[in-house]
């Protein structure tokens, strides 16, 4: 996806690039350069600590932030405690962390910074992200699994009431849609904050490039885009929202697969 | 696309830094402040239910103890009418006892004064009688010269006035 030269290159903010001089640090020949993505995840990380620790005043009678935080606490408990029952609170830290660290990421790399030549980046547009934070859910599944049920786990994938001659089949088909959890849970994240932000970006272009084209075409295609736009960038949050919430969710059942299987 | 033409120069530092930071935001935000946060809720939560626990337990107390007020003032109600009941006949035997004893007292007084009246009435008409019988024997003595006895003049003079 190579621009022309002097064209708006829609994937150009995806690009990972070192800063801080820093793209040769290395350990053990990989590099471990700080880049624009980890500094956004330092951002991310910052900031949720100083949101988090707004709410640790611990007053009888919650002020603002105190509630706000506490609302957040309050969701993933109640979350974990709907879809796996009491012994889910124990998973309230991890995905706490997970919900909130994939929201403010998503979040931080809507803001339009770039009017004050910063360039937002979002982490969570990265499949290496998050497919590592994928892989953390699943391991986990795996870990509690068989940690709990030993080679009992493996009765998740045959549902009650199978008649024996279906269960060989339907083994397969269940152990299949088991693995594939992982990745779809990776791409649905990353599909979805990348097609935003493309999304974004070439409607940005059509502003630019019809204004450059002449008068008629300025006037007419260029509100129309920046006005879709405007509601496109309404939805952004929205589906920041709603994918780190669908990430956290989908964790918390998967996990509810682990400890309760059926 | 970046995400793949940069995945072999890049994912080291990609994992390397997620692993970072998100272990900041696991360790530090996740393991120690979550808890916390959660824990100030719980005591709230607890602190609401003792609290109403405490207002239920004196409103039982409070209603016990109206009940066991009023059985008290009942009995006390009951007690003080009894008080009252025995006093009034208590009161009205002693004031009738009084009136009768008045009663006796001023029908004495009443036939004393009748017997005195009577007294006066007799001497006063012997009185008249007495005077009667002189006037008539001096008016004898002057209309006719003699001399009647006072006997008989007194006896004229009864006879006069019980034919008068």
């Amino acid at each position: 996806m190579a621009a022309e030269e002097g064209k708006v290159d829609p994937m150009k903010q995806f690009q990972i690039e070192p800063i801080f001089g820093s793209e040769n640090w290395e350990i053990a020949g990989f590099s471990i350069a700080f880049t624009n993505s980890a500094l956004w995840m330092a951002v991310t990380v910052i900031l949720l600590v100083a949101f988090v620790y707004g709410g640790m005043r611990r007053e009888l009678v919650p002020g603002r932030w105190q509630m706000a935080v506490e609302t957040m606490t309050g969701f993933i408990d109640n979350m974990l405690e709907a879809n796996i029952g009491k012994e889910g609170r124990k998973y309230v830290p991890y995905i706490f962390s997970l919900f909130m660290f994939i929201l403010f990421g998503n979040l931080l790399g809507l803001l339009p910074i770039g009017l004050v030549g910063l360039h937002p980046f979002t982490f969570t547009s990265h499949f290496t992200i998050t497919g590592v934070l994928a892989l953390m859910s699943f391991s986990i599944v795996l870990i509690v699994g068989f940690w709990k049920h030993g080679i009992g786990f493996f009765g998740l994938f045959v549902p009650h009431g199978t008649p024996v001659l279906m269960t060989p089949l339907l083994f397969v088909i269940e152990l299949f849609s088991f693995l594939i959890r992982p990745i779809s849970l990776a791409l649905r994240l990353f599909v979805a904050m990348m097609a935003g932000h493309v999304l974004l970006k070439i409607l940005a272009t059509f502003v630019i490039d019809s204004l450059n084209a002449g008068p008629l075409l300025g006037a007419t295609v260029g509100p129309a885009a920046l006005i879709l736009m405007i509601a496109i960038s309404a939805l952004e949050i929205l589906v920041a929202g709603i994918q780190a919430y669908v990430f956290a969710l989908l964790s918390s059942l998967y996990i509810n697969d682990a400890e309760n299987l059926h | 696309m970046p995400q793949i033409d940069q995945v072999l120069e890049t994912f080291s530092s990609q994992l390397f830094w997620l692993a970072v930071f998100f272990g900041i935001t696991y360790f530090l935000v996740g393991r120690g402040m979550v808890p916390k946060v959660m824990g100030t809720v719980e005591l709230r939560d607890k602190q609401i239910a003792d609290d109403l626990a405490a207002a239920k337990a004196a409103r039982n107390a409070a209603d016990t103890q109206e009940e066991e007020w009023r059985l008290r003032e009942n009995e006390n109600r009951a007690e003080a009418q009894a008080l009252v009941a025995e006093a009034k006949t208590k009161a009205a035997a002693s004031s009738e006892a009084k009136l009768s004893e008045a009663q006796a007292r001023l029908d004495a007084k009443l036939a004393e004064a009748e017997a005195q009246i009577e007294a006066a009435r007799a001497s006063a008409m012997t009185e008249i009688e007495n005077v009667a019988a002189d006037a008539a024997r001096d008016i004898v003595a002057r209309l006719a010269g003699a001399d009647i006895s006072e006997a008989a003049a007194k006896a004229a003079v009864k006879e006069a006035m019980v034919d008068a």
